[in-house]
């Protein structure tokens, strides 16, 4: 067995803890359970105080002798297996490499042990919550995805990366960026901005708007990942840089802002790693159509998942304040929604060169 | 005579000129104004189906399709001054009786013959109803072979079977009490001419035209007379008569009598039909004929040789005869204001009061003078006084009508009974061969149409799963490898407009039923299986209008419900209530109605706690199973994880697995038996509208 440090050393006695509860309540004639708080709308909280969404303290038992449960609690056992694995070989893994691993026909008949991935990825973080222990912990990531350039060096697992020279495509954020992994060594940047969208990046990237600017650009492939999430939060909290979100005008947009700025329903045990409450909203509004003089040729009609999403979002506790009633008001009673690219209809450089540059002068930004 | 053949022109694929010559043919008879009266009647029939009192209405869909043409003649043109074109005198020159055979020859359809096709099965029906009729009344145990010899196929069997319509010859033989000399020639060459029409008694036949009419429809289409054979008894001779119809007259011309010195059966009735049939399209309703005749008759044992495949034979279920319907007088609450006149008429008594006591049932002297009384005539009245005087008859029938008048007695009833109707059915399972609904599903020759079951669905059939031996269930019957849960139930006679009448359901789930279909609705009267008309039925209509959702089956809206099972509804009376002549719906009483529904319910009370139970059983095993699966996995996993052998775990599980389904069980069948308790609370949605 490899050397194990600290952290993982306890994740893995939890494991066992959770194994032995079990082995101890069939003993006892019990139907044994795993207890996992709930990850759902009604078990989360808006902290006002903090502005974060918090988990609630509900929480549900996996009973194995349960025809509906069953299942869930041998995949539970089957991914506690593999990740116990996973820490005392000392390896990290994909979350979809887990899924493989555990994966097998149970017994001589047709049904698997997992049918989709989609059926491990919320086991694990059942897991994560149940064990109260993070993914990165669990020796696990998530597919990667969103890129990073800016006034500023960094050292990822002992390599120096200097992110004013990443070229066109950027520097790719890893899953997990935990201070063990990655620190940040120097910088002259003022503020982050995080893109919606790689497109638009690639745009405030070639405009070296980041150098004019002097800010961090970073883009997370629509709805940020974990690594992203954190890495702006890490970014914020440490460096202590003020963090603005640029995102396209639909209900989409605007709920990607809210999961940086006081974290996701589903993840809600880890808000306070992950969010950050001081992000500002700087476009795209739905009064900038009017305001930058936008066709309505540009325009996208909502369909009917857009309004219902319009209209869920209304109705959330953290999108209670005055100026985001209005500004989701506005979008469902015009029914059109904007993409960032519609701006590229004033110019190519339309948006890095006059309207970002005006909104963050004229402090024309949405908290 | 020929011409006469195109007169049901609504056949399927008739060449025009004949529908032409039909056309005229009605055009030249038109003026005869009883032909006149027909024909509205025949155009009025549209709304009618409900208004089922009426015998001779004809069925909606069957009117002949020469109607339209003969319309115009009776519309004057719009001319200011018509012109006379005929006197009275000239026309009272064509004005002649017409004979009840010449109008069936014209109107066939109003007796089943609307097709070659149906003709088949209408002639069969007729002839097997007569049989059973015949052998019951006698005390016979019936024996009945059914033959249909294809004439297109030589005589050894050889050559090709006839494609669509042909000639064939249908043979009914049974073991009955045969038929005197005498009698013969009227019986099967005179149209309403029977037993069985001036008797208050449960039988099959009704009118005394059926297999008059079979034989008028073989003269018609073949130009053969009907055979018979018969003979009464052991020691006595058999003869063999040839009997044609004198259509203008309606009367029986013999034209072979003779004596036979040798036949095979002891005593018993042979009847043989050449008549111009579709055996290729008729089949199937044939077979089902003989099928569901065998289901309502299991005292009966029936086979059934038919052209060039194995020859079919249901054995009885029983050795026992039906009880012995008996003769009743008519209810007085039955009767109608002509009828009362002409019984009145006929009586021999010397007063109202006796007349009352001697023609009715159920009025004792007690009940005749309250009808007296109230019916406060003035001075003496005498019976034939009533059968004269509308007035007075009408005071006398209102009179009746207002006086509380016990039900009529119910031993004219013969049901088939719980068991037997059980055992019906099981031997029916065992024979039948047209499992399940077919390709166009229920049967409806009106609109039936050629379909075989293909290929696919055939090797769909044969490869349907071995149902797993079960622990035997009571009511479940295990029939050619299926399982079927079976259940009767017999209501107590009631009475409708002074007939009495009794209604039996019996139901068959499960098996080899398809499981995604609509049931199958099997409706007979008096053991008669009905197989057209479906939707025209009362019987229909009660069984869609029970909520079979009670029952844990799923059902559309306005539809019959959707599950493995067959449906039997039988109604047997004194009069069945038919919709028409071709006896092939029941009218809409909603006293009949209810009591369907009142046996359906009870029957699907029964058949939702088999389904119930079945369940139960269904979700433990799928428990047991599920558990079982898992648990290998979970020791498994928590052997790697606390590095201990996974086999104890595995052990100290499944101990666990046996308490805990126990336990859990016993509060499923807990919830499951407060459900139903609601269920049986919940008001019938059925019987709040009748009321």
């Amino acid at each position: 067995m490899a050397r194990l440090d600290a952290v993982s050393k306890q994740t893995a006695h939890k494991i066992e803890k959770l194994a032995e509860t079990v082995v101890r309540s069939v003993k006892g004639g019990k139907n044994p359970f795993v207890e996992i708080p709930i990850r759902s709308l009604a078990n989360v909280k808006f902290n006002e105080k903090r502005r974060l969404i918090e988990l609630g303290s509900q929480r549900q038992k996996r009973y194995f002798f349960n025809v509906a449960m069953a299942k869930k609690f041998m995949q539970t056992f089957l991914v506690s297996d593999a990740c116990k694995e996973l820490i005392e070989g000392g390896k990290t893994t994909s979350i979809r490499d887990l899924y493989y691993i555990t994966k097998h026909t149970i017994g001589d008949t047709k049904q698997n042990t997992f049918e989709e991935q989609d059926e491990s990825d919320p086991i694990i973080e059942d897991l994560e919550v149940a064990l109260d222990a993070l993914r990165e912990e669990l020796h696990l990531f998530a597919s990667r995805k969103g890129s990073m350039v800016g006034p500023i060096t960094i050292r990822d697992t002992g390599d120096t990366i200097d992110l004013r020279r990443m070229g066109s495509g950027g520097w790719a954020v890893p899953s997990i960026v935990e201070e063990n992994v990655i620190e940040f060594v120097r910088h002259e940047a003022k503020y982050i901005l995080l893109i919606e969208k790689d497109a638009v990046w690639t745009r405030f990237n070639e405009d070296k708007f980041w150098k004019r600017e002097k800010c961090i650009i970073l883009q997370g492939g629509g709805q940020p990942p974990r690594g992203v999430r954190r890495l702006v939060q890490r970014l914020h909290s440490e460096l202590k840089l003020p963090v603005y979100v640029l995102v396209d005008n639909d209900p989409w947009g605007f709920y990607i802002y809210s999961v940086m700025k006081q974290g996701s329903i589903n993840l809600a045990y880890e808000s306070m790693r992950m969010a950050v409450p001081d992000a500002r909203f700087v476009g795209l509004s739905s009064f900038d159509k009017d305001k930058y003089k936008l066709p309505t040729n540009v325009a996208i009609k909502m369909d009917d998942g857009d309004n219902n999403r319009a209209k869920q979002m209304l109705a959330y506790p953290w999108f209670q304040a005055k100026q985001w009633q209005r500004e989701i008001q506005e979008m469902v009673r015009s029914g059109l929604k904007f993409e960032l690219e519609a701006l590229s209809r004033r110019g190519i450089s339309f948006i890095t060169e006059e309207y970002l540059p005006k909104k963050l002068r004229d402090r024309d930004w949405l908290e | 005579m020929a011409s006469r053949k195109a007169t049901a022109a609504k056949g399927k694929g008739r060449p025009a000129a004949r529908a032409e010559k039909a056309q005229l043919e009605l055009v030249q008879v038109e003026p005869t104004p009883a032909r006149r009266g027909a024909a509205r009647a025949a155009k009025a029939a549209p709304a009618a189906p409900r208004r089922a009192r009426s015998r001779e209405e004809p069925e909606p869909e069957l009117l002949p399709a020469a109607e339209p043409v003969a319309e115009p003649e009776e519309e004057a043109p719009a001319a200011p001054k018509p012109r006379r074109r005929a006197t009275a005198e000239q026309m009272a020159a064509k004005q002649r009786e017409i004979s009840i055979s010449e109008f069936f020859t014209k109107n066939r359809h109003l007796l089943g013959f609307d097709n070659p096709s149906k003709a088949l099965l209408t002639t069969i029906k007729e002839a097997v109803d007569n049989s059973l009729d015949a052998c019951e009344e006698a005390g016979i145990l019936p024996e009945i072979t059914i033959e249909v010899r294809d004439l297109g196929l030589g005589p050894k069997g050889e050559g090709d079977l006839t494609k669509g319509e042909g000639r064939f010859v249908v043979v009914i033989e049974d073991n009955g009490p045969g038929i005197v000399k005498a009698q013969a020639p009227k019986i099967f060459g005179k149209l309403l001419y029977g037993s069985k029409f001036h008797r208050l008694k449960q039988s099959r036949g009704q009118q005394g035209i059926g297999i008059s009419a079979a034989a008028m429809y073989g003269q018609l289409t073949t130009g053969q007379p009907i055979r018979v054979t018969s003979r009464t008894g052991k020691g006595k001779p058999a003869h063999f008569f040839e009997i044609q119809i004198d259509t203008r007259k309606n009367n029986p011309v013999v034209t072979e009598d003779r004596q036979l010195d040798e036949w095979h059966l002891e005593h018993g009735t042979r009847v043989e039909l050449e008549i111009v049939a579709n055996w290729q399209a008729g089949q199937r309703f044939v077979n089902r004929y003989v099928e569901h005749t065998a289901l309502s008759n299991p005292h009966a044992t029936v086979h059934y040789l038919r052209p060039r495949q194995a020859p079919l034979s249901f054995p009885r279920a029983t050795e026992e005869l039906p009880k012995e319907a008996v003769e009743i007088k008519p209810h007085p609450h039955g009767v109608e204001l002509g009828a009362l006149m002409l019984m009145a008429a006929e009586s021999k008594a010397r007063d109202v009061r006796g007349f009352l006591q001697t023609a009715f049932s159920r009025v004792s002297g007690q009940v005749a003078d309250e009808i007296v009384k109230r019916a406060a005539f003035k001075g003496r009245v005498r019976p034939r006084d009533v059968g004269e005087d509308r007035a007075l008859a009408e005071k006398l029938h209102r009179a009746i009508g207002a006086t509380k008048i016990m039900n009529p007695p119910t031993n004219c009833l013969s049901p088939i009974g719980d068991e037997l109707m059980k055992r019906g059915l099981i031997s029916f399972l065992n024979v039948v061969e047209t499992e399940g609904p077919e390709a166009d599903e229920q049967l409806d020759l009106d609109q039936a149409k050629k379909k075989k079951a293909s290929k696919k669905e055939k090797a769909a059939k044969a490869a349907a799963p071995e149902v797993p031996d079960a622990p035997p269930e009571e009511g479940v019957e295990k029939i050619k490898g299926h399982n079927y849960f079976i259940a009767t139930v017999t209501r107590p006679p009631k009475v409708y407009r002074g007939n009495p009448f009794q209604v039996e359901v019996g139901l068959a789930y499960g098996g080899s039923w398809p499981a995604d279909k609509p049931i199958e609705l099997f409706r007979f009267a008096n053991r008669v299986p009905l197989l057209f008309q479906r939707g025209a039925c009362g019987t229909t209509e009660a069984i869609v209008k029970t909520d079979w959702r009670n029952y844990l089956l799923s059902q559309p809206k306005g539809s019959l419900p959707v599950g493995p099972m067959a449906l039997l509804v039988h109604i047997a009376s004194v009069w069945v209530p038919f919709t028409s002549e071709a006896k092939e719906a029941v009218a809409h009483y909603p006293e009949i109605m209810r009591e369907i529904q009142l046996a359906a319910q009870e029957c699907g009370r029964k058949l939702a706690a088999h389904i119930r139970k079945k369940q139960h059983l269904d979700y433990q095993a799928q428990r047991r199973g599920i558990f079982e699966l898992y648990i290998q996995e979970v020791a498994q996993a928590i052997g790697k994880i606390t590095g201990k052998s996974p086999e104890p775990i595995k052990r100290e599980f499944l101990r666990l697995a046996d308490q805990v389904t126990e336990a859990d069980l016993k509060e499923a069948d807990a919830a499951l038996e407060e459900q139903s308790r609601k269920l049986t609370k919940r008001p019938r949605r059925a019987e709040n509208e009748d009321e």
